[in-house]
């Protein structure tokens, strides 16, 4: 059994931590945090001189060519130091989108663009409050332009272009929803950006009024395309918020070390150790469930359903928690603006709704869980 | 990554499966496949099955396959041993008896042991011929083992012999136990870890009384054992005289060193459970409430199970699996602990029946609810399991132990009044 990554992966991992480290320090995010800037453009531009953002993009677009392993690798490094740049929408799901179901035009217009910087793709899909089903997309496609509003969309206002959810049969079923690929700089166009609990990652209501939108995949597997990118998207943000629960847990440890209280350190006290504890239970559980999505991803596995539902809700459980007692651990500091704890609380309740928020991650993994129990 | 089998391993496996295909007990197999959770196989003696099984396997080279072959083992790699095990399957659960023994009891013997008793006595304990116990927890020294009072005093005649007089309890299997190593207070002067002394014993020596503890759910699977000027020689003494406590440290890593499967929390019994039975808003795995807490026990069934694949990796390529495995135990006790209440929370009034004949899933989630306590103190309860990790594995301070230079002698007990 080789369930682990291999040294050349760790060896990426290395390469990509030493580089993050270096160009992403803490008081970059906070410059995101407080300045102006939507995202960290200097970050962004080195991601893509790496490789980083084209690892599975195949050589001849401009891509590594690499595996969904090496992207699973540089996720969970991302993670860990909370990058301010749209990585998930324009990685996860754009570039995921049009290797799923683009046209060679498509791909060959794109991906380069992707892989290199140069564009910045997302997905607009939810209408406003409420777990997004067939029903609740009512956006507009006719006649190659669509009308009404996506929000929030995630990065929708730095984004060059969206992968948007339309309908495009009446009624209220999925058959009738299909995928659109729209220039977000074109006519008929409108972001506002809007307010998150997370300004590091920024997002944006965006109003199409006769859009001009090009057919992503055919008419009517919008539904299937998008459930078959979720779950290449849910086991890659899944290592993104592992990275973030591992480093949520270091800090609230080396401060557990170094904060004196009553006459010792405070991670002496047993309320502390196992709070601790328990962190790092869920931090393994999580892990070790990425792997199990990691492998099944990397494999085109016919469990990718499984294990991805898994991954996604294991690591979204873990990074809220981690994050949630990394600032208690740490007292009225872990509260104040100055101290970095609400970075990673603030993402990590902003991942855990990006992609379909855990209650739809539950309901998708007792759904495949079922099927597998009664067949 | 992959879950393949080296070329060795697979020839490994080939050979295994062979072998326990023309050997198990198949007859035992529905028998075995149906009990868990706290109740045994129905229908069966386990005890002589268990044996049978064990001197097969020891006759062709099966039985403990990772310690040496002139003891009674294979000299098998610690990956070849998880094989054994994944391909053993339903028949390990045969061999609950001989766990203590082969896990804990045998490495101390071999770790300490002159070469003579190593040769006696532990090819007839990998055998399943004679059984072992481990006589270590007291009424007063449960997680905190050293604070244990069970004495060994040096016989008067001269003899060289230790004579032993307390209590020991919890003893898992005493009633059929052939040998149990025994840990003791040889000097009450000297700090609480400095004055113990480890002994082996024949469970038939006299003086020696043992007296099954009713449990919870009505087994009997634990005992008190009592020592009344029970006479031990100075042979049967395992390391040095108040160095019994580096010698349980052995025995304890031994019994962390196990690595396998992945504890089982109940979670594909409950699945099938919610996929039949009703609550008000229909089938129960399609109620909201229901699917949010399947989710999250789903999640910590797979992440056991994952877990288990990472260290079996680590043995795979020759390395010592890292720390992660000690999270199983904790994760797995609570949530079998509460997918039991939910199990009879859907089963409603008739959850309270505990009749096989009768209940639901056979009443295994009855068995699991008044099983499930044991699995949260048994081995290290939930609270010495987070120490553990917050100190061995994120590497916090140590407890403040106040008794920790204080003469034993000295130290205040609950007995006592300030």
């Amino acid at each position: 059994m080789n369930f682990e990554f291999s040294d050349e992966q760790k060896q990426l991992r290395n390469e990509a931590r030493r580089f993050l480290e270096a160009k992403c320090p803490p008081a970059a995010v906070r410059q995101v945090l407080e300045g102006s800037e939507p995202f960290d453009r200097a970050l962004w531009k080195g991601l893509g001189e790496m490789g980083f953002l084209g690892v599975v993009i195949p050589e001849e677009h401009g891509g590594l060519g690499l595996g969904y392993l090496e992207l699973c690798v540089v996720a969970e490094e991302l993670g860990r130091v909370i990058a301010p740049v749209p990585f998930g929408s324009s990685v996860f799901l754009a570039t995921e989108f049009i290797l799923a179901a683009g046209s060679e035009a498509q791909k060959a217009k794109w991906l380069p663009k992707l892989a290199a910087g140069e564009a910045i793709g997302t997905f607009a899909f939810a209408e406003g409050a409420g777990a997004v089903t067939p029903r609740t997309i009512k956006l507009q496609a006719s006649g190659g332009a669509l009308t009404g509003v996506k929000i929030p969309v995630a990065d929708g206002d730095v984004a060059d272009f969206a992968i948007v959810a339309a309908r495009t049969a009446p009624g209220n079923d999925e058959r009738g929803v299909s995928l659109f690929i729209v220039e977000l700089n074109g006519p008929g166009v409108t972001r506002e950006v809007v307010e998150t609990i997370d300004p590091t990652r920024s997002h944006a209501r965006i109003s199409f009024a006769g859009a001009a939108a090009e057919p992503l995949g055919a008419a009517g597997e919008g539904w299937s395309i998008i459930n078959g990118v979720f779950d290449r998207a849910a086991v890659l943000t899944a290592f993104e918020q592992v990275g973030g629960a591992d480093r949520a847990l270091e800090m609230a440890r080396d401060y557990a070390l170094e904060r004196v209280a009553f006459g010792r350190p405070i991670g002496s006290f047993q309320a502390v150790k196992h709070m601790l504890a328990d962190m790092y239970v869920s931090a393994t559980l999580a892990r070790s469930n990425c792997y199990y999505g990691a492998w099944a991803l990397s494999t085109g596995s016919s469990e990718l359903g499984e294990a991805a539902a898994t991954a996604r809700v294991s690591a979204t459980q873990a990074f809220q928690h981690c994050s949630k007692n990394n600032i208690q651990t740490h007292g009225g500091m872990g509260f104040t603006w100055a101290f970095d704890c609400h970075l990673y609380y603030r993402r990590s309740n902003l991942l855990a709704l990006n992609l379909g928020s855990l209650s739809v991650w539950e309901d998708r993994l007792i759904e495949r869980l079922r099927a597998k129990n009664v067949a | 990554m992959n879950f393949d089998d080296t070329p060795e391993e697979a020839a490994f496996r080939q050979e295994v499966r062979t072998w326990i295909q023309a050997n198990a007990p198949h007859h035992l197999k529905e028998a075995l496949s149906n009990a868990g959770f706290g109740s045994g196989p129905t229908g069966i003696d386990t005890m002589a099955e268990a044996k049978a099984w064990q001197k097969k396997k020891a006759e062709a080279g099966w039985a403990c396959l990772h310690w040496p072959k002139e003891y009674g083992g294979r000299g098998a790699t610690p990956i070849e041993r998880v094989i054994w095990g994944q391909e053993e399957g339903v028949y390990s659960t045969l061999g609950g008896s001989f766990i203590i023994g082969h896990g804990m009891c045998g490495p101390t013997v071999m770790a300490f042991a002159s070469e003579e008793q190593k040769r006696r006595y532990l090819p007839p304990l990998a055998a399943g011929e004679e059984v072992w116990c481990q006589l270590f927890s007291e009424p007063a020294g449960g997680s905190d083992l050293a604070g244990l009072r069970t004495k060994a005093e040096p016989a008067k005649d001269g003899s060289g012999d230790w004579i032993i007089n307390g209590q020991k309890i919890w003893t898992s299997g005493a009633h059929y136990s052939d040998f149990g190593i025994l840990i003791t207070r040889t000097d009450p002067t000297v700090p609480k870890h400095k004055g113990l002394t480890m002994f082996f014993l024949d469970m038939r020596s006299p003086g020696v009384e043992i007296r099954p503890i009713k449990q919870v759910n009505g087994q009997s699977g634990f005992n008190e054992v009592y020592f009344t000027d029970v006479r031990i020689p100075d042979s049967q003494r395992l390391g040095a005289v108040g160095g019994g406590w580096q010698v349980s440290l052995t025995t304890l890593m031994n019994e962390r060193l196990s690595i396998g499967a992945g504890m089982s929390t109940g979670f594909p019994e409950l699945l099938d459970l919610c996929c039949r039975i009703e609550t008000a808003n229909g089938l129960a795995v399609d109620d909201p409430a229901v699917r949010s807490k399947l989710a999250t026990w789903a999640v910590r069934q797979s992440g056991l199970k994952y877990t288990g694949f990472r260290a079996i990796s680590a043995l795979s390529r020759g390395e010592i699996p890292g720390p992660e495995n000690s999270i199983g135990k904790l994760v797995a006790g609570a949530t079998m602990q509460d997918i039991a209440a939910l199990a009879l929370d859907l089963q409603a009034e008739s959850g309270v029946i505990n009749d096989p004949e009768i209940s639901a899933a056979n009443a295994r989630f009855q068995a699991m609810l008044l099983r499930s306590p044991a699995t949260r103190v048994e081995g290290g309860t939930d609270e010495i399991l987070r120490n553990i990790i917050a100190e061995r594995v994120l590497g916090l301070p140590a407890d403040i132990r106040v008794d920790k230079d204080v003469p034993f002698n000295q130290i205040p007990t609950s007995g006592a009044r300030a």
